[in-house]
């Protein structure tokens, strides 16, 4: 499954809620307000650090860039664009938009 | 109606609903929970999910005179006549809300977030509000 | 691939809408099918022809408008969120008794099914909202 979520970290619990309940080998890609938790030294960075070990984290660069945090990436998570986006969403069986 | 529906095609997939919000605050409670009674005719294997803020949505006791504001709650317990049988709380969201079982108005089964993911991966499509 | 897109926001106030044209045209560009873009919640929002954006912004009406015509999209906005919101076309608002319509080219007004239908024929339903 591909899991999306689109508010910041420090807004909702959406990326909480997702690492409870994403399974091993899923993927989740952060896009709008959502790429903040991207970021480097973030009071969210150990969490996310953790799940890196079992789910690939991707983040909508175009996002990242119009926030100005484009060259603040954690090591490990993978840039895409649209088309990428597009992709991740052909390559997974469904997606869930964590809202 | 039904009938033609599955001479048609036969798809049966397996649709959740996932609800996080809670009732009133927002509209989506209430809209999503008219996608579940519209999508009920197309006879899929539905499944409703109510975690975080969502648990709140199936409370009893909400009286919305006060607020002026249309009481939607009962609509879950008819879920039942439109084959919409497979509902879950999530018992980390329940629990860090303080509540429990008795308190919803409708039956469901609590799971933990390991049954919820697996349930979730399980499923074919899975809309979000 | 068949897609399915779901918008839940209006233009402009969340980033929703935007993110779904785009996501939307490079589906377009990689030569995938999309089945239908299902306008709900305050994303029937998307359909008024009355919006005047600034010059020097995106008009997001108006390109979804064009990318429908462009590639002949199904773009459904849902009919129940549409009265409560105030979105009509000529019929609903005749059958509602309005004195004005306000639908976008590009879009047309159907039933809730019309979401669950894209679920049941597409190959994936991807939602954008807030």
């Amino acid at each position: 499954m591909l899991h999306t979520i689109n508010k910041s970290p420090f807004d909702k619990g959406s990326l909480d809620s997702c690492l409870r309940t994403a399974k091993a080998g899923s993927a989740i890609l952060f896009i709008e307000d959502g790429v903040y938790a991207a970021t480097n030294g973030t009071a969210v960075a150990e969490k996310l650090k953790q799940a890196m070990g079992n789910v690939t984290v991707y983040a909508l660069e175009p996002d990242l860039k119009a926030r100005g945090v484009a060259d603040k990436v954690m090591d490990g998570i993978k840039l895409v664009d649209y088309a990428g986006f597009v992709d991740l969403v052909a390559e997974h069986d469904k997606v869930q938009a964590w809202l | 109606m039904s009938e033609e529906m599955m001479e048609e095609g036969g798809t049966v997939k397996k649709f959740l609903y996932v609800n996080r919000k809670a009732p009133y605050g927002t509209i989506y409670a209430l809209e999503s929970l008219e996608v579940v009674l519209i999508g009920a005719a197309f006879e899929q294997d539905v499944s409703l999910i109510f975690m975080d803020d969502g648990v709140y949505q199936i409370t009893k006791g909400q009286d919305t005179a006060g607020i002026e504001m249309k009481n939607f709650s009962p609509t879950y317990r008819a879920l039942e006549m439109y084959d919409v049988e497979k509902l879950y709380v999530e018992k980390e969201s329940m629990e860090a809300r303080g509540l429990s079982a008795d308190d919803f108005l409708v039956d469901v089964e609590v799971l933990d977030s390991t049954q919820i993911a697996d349930l979730m991966e399980d499923q074919d499509v899975v809309l979000s509000f | 691939m068949k897609f399915a897109v779901q918008v839940n926001e209006g233009p402009y106030t969340h980033q929703a809408s935007d993110t779904a044209y785009q996501f939307t045209k490079a589906a377009l560009e990689k030569g995938h099918e999309i089945y239908r873009v299902f306008f709900y919640h305050d994303g029937v929002n998307n359909a008024t022809r009355l919006t005047t954006p600034p010059q020097d912004d995106r008009n997001i009406v108006n390109r979804w408008s064009e990318l429908a015509a462009k590639h002949n999209l199904d773009l459904v906005v849902c009919v129940a969120a549409a009265q409560r919101r105030g979105i009509a076309d000529a019929d609903e608002a005749k059958r509602n008794g309005k004195d004005a319509d306000n639908l976008a080219p590009g879009f047309r007004i159907s039933g809730l099914g019309q979401l669950i239908e894209a679920g049941i024929q597409s190959e994936r339903l991807v939602v954008f909202g807030d």
